[in-house]
């Protein structure tokens, strides 16, 4: 099948000719500031957020490309086009991100036109996946499938990703800019610890409109969300987002990069923040920036429901294997006879969020079959085939056993969130992906996992917490203390509606004890725990105590 | 970036460091006066020489060879002293390749 | 230094006036600081009178005097420092400021076609600065997703097509 062969029913927003058009236009400007870079027209320090912007770092070993997965969604030719660009001028796998991109870690500047190029094709970007910009937004993986979903978010995402593509007024910002966005009463994208999180709901009217959120932030600095305003009307959306980065361009800091996140900003400033954006928004020309229901629907038609079939639920085979892995990855569909599937892509002993091109091209061909050619990428670093037919389950988690796809740890304790770390990543003071390898390892019986039930496990290898331990049951931040790695644990964290910062239990363990300690750590919960209680309702019910004293009490 | 060329003095023999601007990869500068792939193929300069070295490194980088030159201390070998300048010279520790 | 002017070099017919400095018999630019001290007198001057904000500066600031000013100089005291961009649309939008609008600092080619869109008039560049760089920059991406100063023709969706040149 050609790249540019969409599947038919697969709702990804479809460009058309002038996003084609401004695409190549974009590509023809980055093409030109290479050349003025090479040339040595361009200083580093110029070309720096240049090539931020259109997602290239310079990282340890070479240049890092992250590409652009809009809120998460793919179709089966565009992931298709990933791993060939992963075969072509990677080597041969990709590394899918906790902001739902992807990236490529050998690429070579020279050949980063060429690459935008073969994205293009696909109707995929670089842009504004780096740099003090308004970033990727970052959306609920089971949009259009999950039952509890009270507003479609893709649509409004995708407003705010053509709203905020190369805005003429918030692309130099102080600091980068994230925005998630759910579309159900239960938070999936932790809408709390992002510059702005978005709530879509509705009224009694049925009317849709925003509750809004901004401040939230992990990194050095974690803080959670101040809400701004209980309901923004679905008109006044894009006014309201524009006074709120008003504020923030005029006023975050610029001067010191720790304390340029608007999370910072709006701590200072407290209710003062939400004044500011209420004058703001009061002021503004809002006839200008109204979002017209016409924009909406039309963009809402690239997200219709897919073709179903009319079908009805139904029980699944009694195959052992199947049924533990069917236990841990399918989730229920609004869609009678459906359901949506997430594959692990933490394999035991694996790096989480990794998969080679094989491994791509084989979850495309499973899309297509089973799912309408639609694929997900999950902020846990996991994809999801949204909306696959009970029936075909078996057939798929066949397919998926045949790809390596098939590990059936979803939401288990080797379910492990981890960013690059030092052995990819410049800024890392510390190696997570052979942290995660480890614990894995230590937990690969999944009968084990299965008995320890749904624990988060998220390892950063620095304080800018990409990997996001502040908010997972337990966190795990390696540092650099005197030219060794070592490990500190903070516990209690959550992302969901019960947002929480964990809190940091105690001295740090090194690199060779860290393993043990998350051992003991489980050790202590599965001995206090009730019946039905997850690790962090034990850790919640009894505090630090029990876990500091297993951890630090002399032996 | 230039910033970390302000490093404190050097106490141990240096190499120089950088990425390659066309490719990303990183490269070492030793007494030679030549950028080189492996660090094996380099001579460290003595620390009180490492002030020189690194004005003759920085020629590359306003040159468009090269990014980011900073120093690197290294014993026998060279191999660097610091653990994040041993990765730089062998590559991630963990397989390059989904499991 | 040289301005440039719908793409084109053009000089400066501007001084910048120091605090303490006599003011010239020309154009010319000063402080809010001296503005806000000498309005009186600035304004009995019979030249054109300008005035030169700080990053920092917010737009509500210099309102009470725009009706006397021909020309605001914003700044970017470094490429990467976007505060301008937020003075400068605010300045348009808010104030309905109809003068000059000149960006002055570390400005980059890349970022002319975003400083017309928020409504900037002059870029302040340096001397050797080749225009073309500069008008091969703003014409290479002609497709803009949002509303914005400039004269933009609307198309479909949220999508305009760019007339800056």
């Amino acid at each position: 099948m050609n790249a540019l062969t969409y599947p038919p029913h697969a709702r990804t927003y479809r460009y058309d000719e002038i996003d084609r058009e401004f695409l190549q236009e974009r590509i023809a400007e980055f093409r030109g500031q290479v050349e003025r870079r090479l040339k040595g027209e361009l200083t580093e320090d110029e070309f720096k957020p240049l090539r931020l912007m259109n997602g290239l770092y310079l990282q340890l070993h070479a240049y890092m490309l992250r590409i652009a997965i809009p809120y998460g969604l793919l179709n089966s030719a565009q992931l298709r086009q990933l791993g060939r660009i992963a075969r072509r001028w990677d080597r041969g796998f990709g590394h899918f991100t906790t902001r739902q991109n992807i990236q490529f870690n050998w690429t070579r500047l020279e050949d980063v036109p060429a690459m935008l190029e073969a994205l293009a094709e696909v109707d995929m970007h670089a842009i504004q996946t780096s740099g003090n910009c308004i970033r990727n937004t970052t959306t609920d993986e089971y949009a259009g499938a999950s039952p509890d979903e009270v507003v479609d978010p893709r649509v409004y995402a995708e407003i705010l990703r053509q709203w905020s593509t190369l805005h003429p007024e918030f692309t130099w910002l102080p600091r980068k800019f994230k925005i998630a966005i759910t579309g159900s009463p239960h938070d999936r994208v932790a809408a709390q610890v992002h510059d702005v999180g978005v709530l879509a709901k509705r009224n009694a009217r049925g009317e849709v409109g925003f509750e809004v959120y901004a401040g939230g932030g992990l990194g050095r600095t974690p803080i959670i969300a101040r809400k701004l305003r209980d309901w923004v009307p679905e008109a006044e959306f894009l006014a309201y987002m524009e006074a709120v980065l008003r504020v923030y361009n005029a006023l975050g800091q610029r001067d010191n990069i720790y304390k340029a996140r608007i999370k910072i900003l709006v701590r200072d400033l407290g209710a003062e923040f939400t004044q500011m954006v209420e004058r703001e928004y009061e002021r503004m020309p809002r006839d200008k920036y109204r979002l017209d229901p016409e924009i909406v629907a039309a963009i809402g038609a690239h997200f219709a429901p897919p073709p179903f079939a009319a079908l009805q639920d139904q029980p699944l085979p009694e195959d052992r294997e199947f049924r533990a892995w069917a236990a841990a990855s399918i989730r229920a569909h609004k869609q009678p006879g459906y359901a949506s599937v997430t594959i692990s892509l933490k394999p035991i002993g694996g790096i989480p969020g990794d998969a080679s091109a094989d491994q791509m091209e084989a979850v495309a061909d499973l899309a297509e079959r089973h799912s309408f050619g639609e694929i997900r990428v999950t902020h846990v670093q996991n994809l999801v085939l949204p909306h696959v037919r009970q029936e075909d389950l078996f057939t798929l988690w066949q397919g998926l056993r045949a790809a390596g796809l098939a590990t059936p740890n979803i939401g288990l304790i080797s379910d492990i969130i981890a960013c690059p770390g030092m052995d990819y990543c410049a800024l890392a003071t510390a190696r997570s992906i052979p942290i995660a390898q480890q614990i894995s390892e230590r937990f690969a019986d999944l009968d084990r996992q299965h008995a320890i039930g749904e624990c988060f496990i998220n390892i950063s290898g620095c304080i800018n917490a990409c990997g996001h331990h502040h908010v997972a049951h337990i966190g795990i931040l390696g540092v650099d203390k005197r030219g060794e790695e070592v490990y500190q644990i903070t516990l209690g964290g959550s992302a969901t509606n019960d947002a929480s910062i964990g809190e940091l239990i105690g001295p740090a363990f090194s690199y060779d004890t860290i393993v043990d300690a998350v051992e003991t750590l489980i050790a202590t919960y599965v001995a206090h725990r009730t019946a039905g209680e997850r690790f962090i309702d034990t850790y919640r019910r009894l505090g630090a105590a029990p876990f500091k004293e297993a951890l630090y009490a002399p032996a | 970036m230039s910033t970390k060329a302000k490093a404190r003095p050097a106490t141990a023999p240096v190499v120089f460091t950088a990425n390659r601007l066309r490719d990303g990869r990183v490269v070492w500068f030793g007494a030679e006066g030549i950028w080189q792939d492996r660090i094996a193929a380099v001579t460290p300069f003595a620390p009180e020489a490492a002030e020189t070295g690194l004005a003759e490194a920085q020629q590359a980088e306003r040159q468009q060879q090269v990014v980011g030159v900073y120093a690197v201390e290294v014993g026998p070998g060279p191999t660097p002293l610091k653990f994040r300048e041993r990765l730089r010279v062998s590559g991630p520790s963990v397989a390059a390749e989904a499991a | 230094m040289p301005l440039l002017e719908d793409g084109r070099l053009r000089p400066d017919d501007w001084t910048s006036i120091e605090d303490e400095a006599p003011l010239p018999e020309g154009p010319a630019i000063v402080s809010l600081a001296r503005l806000r001290a000498e309005a009186d007198a600035l304004a009995g001057r019979n030249a054109p009178l300008g005035v030169a904000l700080s990053p920092e500066t917010q737009p509500e600031e210099v309102a009470p005097f725009l009706d006397r000013l021909a020309l605001v100089a914003v700044c970017l005291p470094k490429s990467k420092d976007g505060r301008a961009f937020t003075q400068i649309r605010a300045l348009r939008e808010h104030h309905g400021f109809t003068g000059e609008i000149r960006a002055t600092g570390h400005v980059l080619p890349d970022q002319y076609a975003m400083l017309l869109r928020c409504g900037v008039t002059t870029v302040e560049v340096p001397e050797s600065t080749d225009p073309a760089t500069w008008t091969r920059s703003r014409d290479t991406i002609r497709i803009a997703y949002q509303a914005a100063q400039s004269a933009d023709r609307p198309l479909s969706l949220l999508r305009r097509k760019l007339e800056l040149a």
